[in-house]
């Protein structure tokens, strides 16, 4: 993975750019030392390291705003960052870029049951959004796996999913609105406690725009009254395509389960080993399928939901009856990762996603895959809404294991989309998938996408690397060519 | 004045690079049923794309539909219908509004104004169910952006711009969607005689039970067809889950008096009528306002016009969302409701107005200047010449 070459310029005035952030962010908010640089190296995706320039910890907007304008003067890079929980390197730092922290914005602001709302600062994690408001019942939909971590500034840089958002969407469902600020230092506030935008849908790009547009500094989401109860069904079969089929039934049947989760027999075989809740280890395939809302309606489709799956050829049908039992068919799920985690040194989580029906061609194709590259895999998938997580599993210390692993991982990303699918579902582009971006994107569409970057960061200071291929420089790609010589209409025909 | 009318993505690249070599504005249409929306436009050129219709494919079991974007709605419903499914985000037909009479209103045309009706507040607008597209900038480029899958975070989001900016961005050519299930039953509580604000606060209630209401709107006296005021709440889904939350909704909302149910068809006309603002079909005089802000802001907003001038009001989206017909004020009365959501928050649209109305005032909420010039670059970086529905949502857009 190649970044952009650091300018040793910027790296030698590391010190007169300390100083001046000092002076906005003043006593232990700005952090030059080395052993402390390195704390902020890497994110969740540990393949990669770099000790940022420095890093720099505002707590208030008007700092935010003071220190991207003298970033933006001076021609300093910036990586915004969270809890840095992102999969894909969204805020893996640049040697020349400093390091700009969210973490003491971490105050829930306002919350408005009236208008069903909570205005919270980024750094607050999304579960303490749910913290803050379940006392009378109320949740915050969107559940990435780190939730406990990840921040909701950095779940609205990558759009991130989770587990329920074939019911209740992703991140950009569940944003009303943000206070952000340019790389100017303007700040500019989008959305609100109300619906929709007066112009462009600004908030819309911004969600999943993976720190290249702006820096949020306060979030409003909407909450919800969590359901009045869920129960899940943990179904066994005896092939990927069995299980396939069923999701494609439920869904034709015009049943859209709170969670509808698949596991491959690797998969089943690891949690199994590590949670012991009672995975069946004959099967080729698990699905959990949760059903939540009101009980009358739980308890309906639960009966419809397991006709569906006993008329596709399952081998074991558990319906859960006790919160305990739901609980326990999630755990082996939830503890897919650090399952995975025992049996192999390292692994490597991919993520991409594909129309259902191309699951067993995809797995299929993986096994091959995985025998072409010698490593095996494991695979978590949101079957409700076609996202893959296949579990590359490696031994970085075997030289060449890492690189044979994204190899692998590139091979499946690449087959993705060739079945009609895409690269990334919910862990974003970052750094880890961007050379792949060609696959999905041709040039007139990458450059299109760049033009949008430049209408909000000219000089490309904000979180450069990541995303795009190839960088561009914005008057190069503002140029207009002129269409195989036309000059105006005269030359055309009317149609 | 040209009408072009291409009749593939080759030549409608052809139209548009012209268009911009020349720097000679073109307004874009399909149906033609919006036609009076937005600012009015004066460009030299039409732009037909009505040549981009048609269902590319549609697979009920993945839940994503693609067409081409001058698709017409009723072939999309149509469609959908025979599936058993729907697009959820309500797409109103505001033909009667408009009084654009029987133009077809298309799948492109709704997503460009990514419109919404009454279950916004459960399922989102145009913007939330918006997966794909091609189009061609106003640089005379063809490109996409998005994917055919419900689930992708692959570059950014080009599809949440494109919905709302009204063609002054690309034009769209083909498009997917998110589609969903067709609830099984429908069924509606009806309340009579609350105020605007015990109204509010009785949809408030019921949107936070736990009974997924899909519906809450007010009507008051006078545009509920009676003499009392009406407020109706929406329940969808299996037909016992209705039945059941119906019975408990109507429990908790007992103190708010008389409580009557609609069900199936007749609950299903009243929710069209309230979708497509029939209250104010008929008052084709007036100035019609179409204002998102904070439900509990939502009465106050309504009683601070009505103060002012002769307004008729009604309320969707559990209060976050009021419909104003605005008589005998120069300005429409934009001047008051912008001024009242200074304190609430929000945006009002002129939905409807006499064009030199439309050209007079700011049809589109006026923005600060910074996010003013921020939307001028977003203009700029795709259509640098200003050539496509120019003026349509600003003037300098």
């Amino acid at each position: 993975m190649r970044m952009p070459t650091p300018d040793a310029a910027v790296i030698a005035r590391r010190a007169e750019i300390a100083a001046a952030l000092r002076r906005i962010v003043p006593g232990e908010g700005v952090i030059v030392s080395e052993d402390e640089r390195r704390v902020y190296e890497s994110d969740g995706l540990t393949a990669y390291r770099q000790p940022p320039l420095l890093a720099v910890l505002p707590s208030t907007t008007e700092q935010v705003a003071q220190v991207l304008r003298y970033c933006h003067e001076h021609g300093v890079k910036v990586v915004p960052r969270g809890a840095g929980t992102s999969l894909s390197g969204g805020a893996l730092p640049l040697a020349d870029g400093i390091i700009l922290g969210l973490a003491k914005f971490n105050r829930i602001l306002d919350v408005d049951f009236a208008n069903r709302c909570a205005v919270v600062q980024p750094g607050v994690t999304n579960l303490g959004i749910t913290h803050a408001v379940q006392h009378a019942g109320f949740f915050y939909a969107p559940d990435p796996s780190s939730q406990i971590a990840c921040t909701i500034g950095g779940n609205v840089a990558e759009n991130s999913g989770g587990v329920h958002c074939l019911k209740y969407g992703v991140t950009t469902n569940n944003v009303l609105g943000i206070e952000m600020v340019l790389i100017n230092g303007e700040v500019v506030r989008l959305g609100g406690k109300h619906l929709d935008a007066e112009g462009y849908d600004l908030l819309g790009v911004m969600t999943g725009s993976e720190g290249l547009l702006g820096v949020v500094t306060e979030v409003t989401v909407r909450i919800l009254k969590k359901p009045a109860t869920a129960r899940a069904l943990l179904v066994g079969f005896p092939s990927n395509e069995s299980a396939g089929n069923c999701v494609a039934a439920i869904i034709g049947a015009g049943i859209i389960p709170g969670g509808m989760e698949m596991m491959d027999k690797p998969a089943i075989h690891a949690a199994e080993d590590f949670v012991h809740v009672g995975y069946p280890l004959d099967v080729e395939a698990l699905l959990i399928v949760e059903l939540d809302g009101p009980s009358a309606e739980v308890d309906h489709l639960i009966q419809r939901v397991e006709q569906i799956a006993r008329a596709h050829q399952s081998v074991s049908l558990r319906i859960s009856n006790s919160e305990e039992e739901r609980l326990a068919f999630w755990a082996g799920r939830k503890a897919a990762f650090p399952a995975v985690g025992r049996i192999s040194p390292d692994y490597y989580c991919v993520d991409g996603t594909i129309p259902r029906k191309r699951l067993p061609d995809v797995l299929t194709h993986m096994r091959a895959l995985s025998q072409k590259h010698g490593l095996r895999v494991a695979n978590v998938f949101h079957a409700g809404d076609g996202n893959l997580h296949p579990l590359i599993l490696y031994d970085a210390n075997n030289t060449g294991e890492l690189e044979r692993a994204e190899e692998f991982g590139a091979d499946i990303l690449r087959f993705c989309v060739e079945v009609g699918g895409v690269l990334t579902g919910e862990h974003g582009v970052g750094v880890e998938k961007r050379d792949l971006m060609p696959a999905m994107f041709d040039e007139v569409d990458l450059n299109q996408q760049q033009r949008l970057k430049c209408a909000f960061d000219p000089a490309g200071l904000l979180n450069p690397g990541k995303v795009f291929p190839q960088l561009h420089r914005c008057a190069e790609l503002g140029r207009m060519h002129i269409h195989r010589g036309q000059v105006a209409f005269p030359d055309l025909p009317r149609f | 004045m040209t009408r072009f009318r291409p009749s593939d993505e080759r030549e409608l690249v052809d139209v548009v690079a012209a268009a911009a070599a020349g720097e000679e504005p073109l307004e874009i249409v399909a149906g033609g049923s919006k036609r009076g929306l937005g600012r009015p436009l004066q460009t030299p050129h039409t732009l037909d794309v009505s040549a981009f219709a048609g269902i590319r494919s549609y697979e009920p079991e993945e839940l994503v539909l693609t067409a081409g974007a001058a698709t017409p709605m009723a072939e999309i419903e149509a469609a959908l219908d025979k599936a058993g499914q729907m697009l959820a985000f309500e797409p109103p037909d505001w033909r009667a509004l408009l009084d654009s009479g029987d133009a077809s209103p298309t799948l492109g045309g709704v997503l460009a104004c990514n419109l919404a009706g009454p279950r916004r507040i459960k399922q989102g607008a145009a913007r939330d169910h918006f997966l794909g597209f091609r189009g061609v900038s106003g640089r005379g480029e063809a490109f996409k952006a998005g994917g055919r899958v419900v689930k992708n975070v692959t570059g950014y989001d080009l599809c949440k711009l494109l919905a709302g900016s009204y063609g002054t961005l690309a034009v769209l050519t083909e498009v997917t969607l998110k589609v969903l299930p067709r609830a099984e039953d429908t069924r509606s509580i009806l309340i009579r005689g609350l105020d605007d604000a015990t109204a509010q606060r009785a949809m408030g209630a019921a949107l936070n039970s736990a009974h997924e209401v899909s519906g809450a709107a007010h009507l008051p006296r006078g545009e509920s067809g009676r003499d009392k005021p009406l407020t109706v709440l929406r329940l969808e889904g299996p037909e016992p889950s209705v039945a059941a939350r119906a019975t408990a909704l109507t429990a908790e909302l007992a103190a708010f008096g008389v409580i009557e149910e609609a069900r199936g068809a007749h609950s299903v006309r009243l929710w069209r009528g309230l979708r497509d603002v029939e209250p104010f079909a008929e008052f084709g005089d007036r100035a019609v306002w179409r204002v998102s802000t904070p439900p509990t802001s939502g009465p106050a907003l309504a009683t601070a016009i009505a103060q002012k001038f002769d307004a008729r009001h009604f309320f969707d989206w559990g209060g976050g969302l009021v419909w104003l017909a605005v008589a005998g004020a120069k300005d429409g009365g934009a001047a008051a409701i912008r001024a009242a959501l200074n304190a609430s928050g929000g945006h009002a649209t002129l939905v409807r107005g006499a064009p030199a109305l439309r050209a007079a005032v700011p049809v589109f909420q006026p923005q600060p200047p910074a996010l003013a010039a921020l939307t001028r670059r977003v203009k700029e970086s795709f259509d640098p010449k200003r050539v496509l529905n120019r003026g349509r949502m600003y003037p300098d857009l």
